[in-house]
């Protein structure tokens, strides 16, 4: 996207590398019909996607590809934002997706996983920056990526390839 | 992971919260489902139980699928309570 002056960079991260180990965690795991804790170890391999909170524009853009994509189909992809599990719910009503969606309302995961992002002009409100990863059977990240810009997509030819 | 006990419930729901007390106080596990609160949308407890109602309390270690408050306190007290042997196993995490 050319836009004719820079784009806004976020501060360095601190997530996860390809080849280490997946920060464990359980939060609400929210599906069409219900919501129950879930351990991640319980979930893999599958596509961890964190993702702005719902309703902004980036969540949105974010899922339509997921979906077009396919990525969705065999229920392996697991997204993560500061969303409550009511919100997840509709979230997901809206959408034709059998993706299923972590609830994380205190961002406490983004910033175990060293992705949290503060908002500017919405104090105490933090969620993630969009970041990827491919976590496989025994917990270790076999792919990631993560946003340095504000607004950043995901390269999302490149995770064809991985989920594919 | 079925052959958890599982309590379907809604947040803040009085009856939910009565049958999780009383589990609690029997030590008994379980695993919580959150359902929505509008209960046209509830096909998933409709599914184990025939109804849409909550509180519902699967329990494979015996089979039974139980729907209402009061039958699912009697039932816990009777099957879980005193003289029984609650032998639960320390399942969840």
């Amino acid at each position: 996207m050319e836009l004719g002056f820079e784009v806004t960079q976020l501060p360095p991260h601190d997530a996860p590398e390809e080849g280490e180990e997946a920060p464990g965690f359980t939060r609400p795991l929210v599906n069409d019909e219900y919501w129950e804790d879930a351990a991640l170890s319980d979930t893999v391999p599958a596509l961890v996607v964190f993702y702005p909170m719902n309703g902004s524009f980036p969540a949105t853009y974010i899922w339509q590809e997921v979906e077009e994509r396919g990525w969705d189909d065999d229920g392996t992809v697991v997204g993560v934002t500061a969303s409550t599990p009511y919100s997840h719910r509709r979230f997901l009503d809206e959408r034709d997706t059998d993706a299923r969606l972590f609830a994380d309302p205190s961002n406490g995961v983004a910033r175990e996983w060293g992705v949290a992002h503060e908002l500017d002009g919405m104090t105490g409100v933090e969620e993630p920056r969009p970041a990827v990863f491919y976590v496989d059977e025994g917990m270790t990240v076999r792919y990631a990526w993560v946003a340095d810009e504000h607004p950043e997509f995901p390269p999302y030819d490149e995770i064809d390839g991985v989920v594919g | 992971m079925e052959d958890e006990r599982i309590l379907y419930r809604l947040q803040a729901c009085p009856f939910c919260e009565r049958v999780v007390r009383v589990l609690d106080e029997h030590g008994v596990d379980y695993e919580s489902r959150f359902v929505e609160p509008l209960h046209s949308e509830r096909d998933a407890v409709r599914r184990v139980s025939g109804s849409r109602t909550v509180p519902v309390l699967v329990d494979p270690e015996t089979g039974a699928t139980l729907t209402e408050s009061e039958n699912i306190v009697e039932y816990v007290e009777k099957y879980y309570g005193e003289g029984e042997d609650p032998n639960t196993d320390g399942g969840g995490d």
